[in-house]
């Protein structure tokens, strides 16, 4: 409310006023970064600005696993090293990075872009469930991993899709449910500690 | 000020919306307060303690401290998680289902024991069924009969008078089985079998187990299925979001 009647140029509040709606950013510190930007050499805001403007203009989904890229298909589809026998479907892009990080997986990506959520009258036409049937059709696909999220909605997701690929022909696995590393037994739930029984491994 | 900063509670998670980085606002169904919305911090972590002990149709106990807006859950412990629901499509979307009914007709604050046991005695039965149908008209009939929109099905609900053993009809704005004469007369009534009729009066008043005893075959299913579900919506103005995805569950995918 300050900024009303304390006199500040108007592409200052505007600037604080947009880094406000972003999450996590409250009003002192969208002040910090604005005046921190109007400090900095105009080369910096320059390219913070192009690289702003370009992830809305530059960016596409890739026409094959939708993820979000700059090129279509994406360099991940067009990499020849990787498995094209496996694709591994996930809820939402950013659900990709934690998966790479581990570098323990070659094979290729599904986006869904959502989960189903009944009572939020999401179904299954919602996501892009029609694409990933798409790619069934050359035959070269042996093995759908499910990596949506080991909660309610992405355990009915991983079901449902399940009972639609699994007619094809086509293997279903769904990654393992157990414990977190780092975390305390005391603390783990009935679920995920039975499910960790079940999936117990040789040592 | 002197209310106690925390206080322990049961509860059922109904209902389950993100909020921030990885904190959820749950929606608990509780013996002693009725219905009520929490926050649940740090859940969408893995490593989070609350985690699975919040998951949606769990039963819990839990520990809520007292927030400005919403109360905050600090501790949680599963009593029951109803895990084969979760094990099984159509369980779990039967599941979704009663816990939006429970939430589209309840408002906040409202203590109901009754209704907390029919809620968590209809998880129990569904997760111990494979004829989740009967056990979702059970439940909504007996929700119907809570919340005081108890179907009337010995009288006429127009005229009063004693209904004969023919077809009659329903009628969702009255609440209740029409006479052969005065649902001529009903535009918006519906035809209702004998046989809908007998197994209607009946469920009004046995209990689950009785009620699974009943043999129905596919047709008189789906007319009872019908009946409910019109007055439900003729109740609640509006359509049930997860009716959409039961309809498809059953349309597209057969049974295994």
């Amino acid at each position: 409310m300050s900024a009303d009647s304390i006199p500040t140029a108007e592409p200052i509040t505007r600037l604080i006023e947009e880094f406000n709606k972003l999450p996590g950013i409250g009003p002192k510190s969208a002040q910090r970064l604005t005046y921190y930007l109007l400090r900095a050499p105009a080369s910096e805001v320059g390219a913070l600005a192009e690289a702003i403007k370009n992830l809305k203009e530059k960016l596409v989904l890739c026409s094959i696993c939708l993820n979000i890229t700059d090129s279509d298909p994406c360099a991940m589809c067009r990499n020849e090293e990787r498995d094209r026998t496996k694709i591994c479907i996930v809820e939402e892009p950013i659900d990709i990075l934690p998966l790479e990080r581990t570098k323990k997986y070659e094979g290729l990506y599904h986006v869904l872009h959502g989960v189903i959520a009944p009572t939020d009258g999401i179904g299954p036409d919602e996501l892009k469930i029609k694409e990933l049937l798409l790619r069934f059709n050359d035959g070269l696909v042996t093995e759908v991993i499910m990596a949506t999220n080991p909660n309610l909605e992405g355990e009915t997701t991983a079901m449902y899709l399940q009972r639609l690929i699994a007619p094809l022909g086509i293997r279903v696995t769904r990654l393992a449910r157990g414990l977190p590393y780092g975390g305390d037994l005391e603390y783990a739930d009935d679920v995920t500690l039975s499910r960790a029984l079940e999936g117990r491994q040789e040592m | 000020m002197t209310a106690p900063r925390t206080y322990q509670t049961e509860a059922i998670i109904i209902k389950r919306i993100k909020l921030g980085e990885a904190d959820r606002i749950l929606t608990l169904y509780t013996p002693e307060l009725g219905k009520l919305k929490a926050v649940a911090k740090g859940t969408r972590r893995p490593q989070s303690k609350l985690g699975g002990h919040v998951e949606l149709l769990t039963h819990s106990r839990l520990m809520l401290a007292r927030g400005r807006n919403l109360d905050i859950i600090t501790q949680a412990q599963t009593i029951d998680n109803f895990l084969p629901i979760k094990d099984d499509l159509e369980r779990i979307s039967h599941g979704l289902y009663i816990a939006e009914l429970i939430d589209s007709f309840t408002g906040e604050h409202i203590e109901d024991r009754p209704l907390f046991d029919l809620l968590l005695e209809t998880l129990k039965q569904l997760s111990q069924t494979k004829d989740c149908e009967l056990i979702l008209r059970y439940f909504e009939l007996h929700l119907l009969d809570h919340l005081g929109y108890r179907p009337q099905l010995q009288h006429c609900t127009d005229c009063n008078s004693h209904l004969k053993p023919d077809s009659n009809f329903f009628s969702s704005r009255l609440g209740g089985v029409l006479c052969h004469n005065c649902g001529f007369n009903e535009p918006v009534a519906r035809p209702l079998s004998l046989n809908a009729l007998k197994v209607l009066r009946l469920w009004q008043n046995c209990d689950f187990a009785a009620a699974r005893r009943v043999k129905i075959n596919q047709k008189l299913a789906s007319e009872l299925e019908q009946v409910i579900a019109e007055y439900i919506k003729y109740l609640l103005e509006r359509q049930l979001k997860s009716t959409a995805w039961l309809d498809k569950l059953k349309g597209t995918i057969l049974p295994k």
